[in-house]
């Protein structure tokens, strides 16, 4: 969010030189939980790329045939299977999350207690149904198809240990998000962040800055569920 | 040196990114979602689909970095310092495909060969 102080110092790559010279903070206007989050983005960003390039690296190298994503996920829908028709919907739900995400976090700023709020519920709902389709989508796989972690009836057996460790990985962090969207669209509704109340577990004050912290967080789960429809459910 | 603690009057000032940016953003993630389905749906093989992918992928990502996790109106550098390391991730998959290959290369080559 701009911020007149900002505006004076100087922009593009002399202010980031001029930034990383400066003294105390070189994240300008950025709050330091921002800034923190984005470390743990970042930190979170080499754990999936890790799980994504081993798969990568497996897929590369087995001599089996890999089984074949689009045939894998598809669903029956009046007889007829459409290919990953539960994946194309969970992307959209997924985006639909981050959408009214971006939305609480713009309403908050603008000190729009209530819209904010029900846009906070809103993700959550979208996040809750999205964990609740991978949940179907496991289920199915595990009792319907047989699908383990060592073996499955499609093909390379490598394919179980990679799908439930990434998407196990990415569902654990929506199911976080979704607890925290949870938690958070309750304190926007109490007015947690109007009044500037003391949180419990850091005693600081709320601020309306924790729900774009949020919302990085959320983003970013979306984030990696781009990188995961693309590499995993596409390729 | 400016003061960037901001006092009470300036937060109120702090302005916000006008709806209309987010509803466009979000209709375009959904338009190039639709696209990459569609290139399943459609069932392009071998470079076209893998170039298709990787397009809309990047797109996506780009689009959500920049404009729903603000990073386009952040400073300079704290989006350096959030995608340099993007470029170590890149050099571990130049490796790690080299060594795919090698590995499926070892693996046919001893098969045909014996240990």
């Amino acid at each position: 969010m701009s911020d007149p102080a900002l505006e004076k110092l100087p922009g593009g790559y002399k202010g980031l030189t001029s930034d990383f010279g400066s003294d105390q903070t070189i994240f300008k206007g950025v709050n330091w939980g921002k800034a923190m989050m984005w470390i743990f983005l970042l930190s979170d960003t080499f754990i999936f790329s890790c799980f994504l390039i081993s798969y990568m690296k497996v897929r590369a190298s087995v001599v089996d045939e890999w089984p074949y994503p689009s045939e894998v996920f598809a669903l029956n829908f009046m007889g007829v299977p459409v290919p990953l028709l539960l994946i194309a919907i969970m992307t959209f739900v997924l985006i639909t999350s981050s959408g009214t995400m971006a939305l609480a976090v713009k309403f908050g700023y603008e000190r729009n207690r209530k819209l904010c709020a029900w846009f906070l519920l809103a993700t959550a709902l979208g996040g809750l149904t999205f964990v609740g389709m991978q949940a179907f989508e496991w289920s199915k796989l595990i009792f319907h198809e047989g699908v383990r972690p060592w073996s499955n009836p499609f093909g390379a057996p490598q394919f179980g240990s990679f799908f439930f460790m990434i998407t196990g990985f990415h569902g654990t962090h929506v199911s976080i998000g979704v607890i925290f969207l949870f938690i958070f669209s309750r304190k926007t509704f109490r007015g947690d962040f109007d009044i500037g109340k003391r949180g419990f577990f850091t005693s600081m004050k709320s601020d309306y800055v924790a729900i774009e912290i949020l919302g990085l967080y959320w983003h970013f789960v979306d984030l990696v569920w781009v990188f995961i429809f693309a590499f995993f459910y596409l390729w | 040196m400016v003061n960037l603690i901001m006092s009470e009057t300036e937060k109120a000032q702090t302005t916000t990114h006008k709806i209309g940016i987010y509803l466009w953003i979000w209709g375009l993630l959904f338009v190039l979602s639709f696209c990459s389905y569609m290139v399943d749906w459609f069932q392009f093989q071998g470079l076209v689909r893998w170039t298709l992918i990787v397009t809309f992928m990047l797109l996506k990502a780009g689009l959500i970095m920049a404009f729903f996790m603000h990073l386009f109106w952040e400073r300079y550098a704290i989006v350096n310092v959030l995608l340099w390391p993007m470029t170590a991730i890149a050099c571990f998959i130049g490796l790690m495909v080299a060594e795919g290959r090698y590995t499926m290369f070892a693996r046919f080559f001893y098969f045909v060969v014996g240990g």
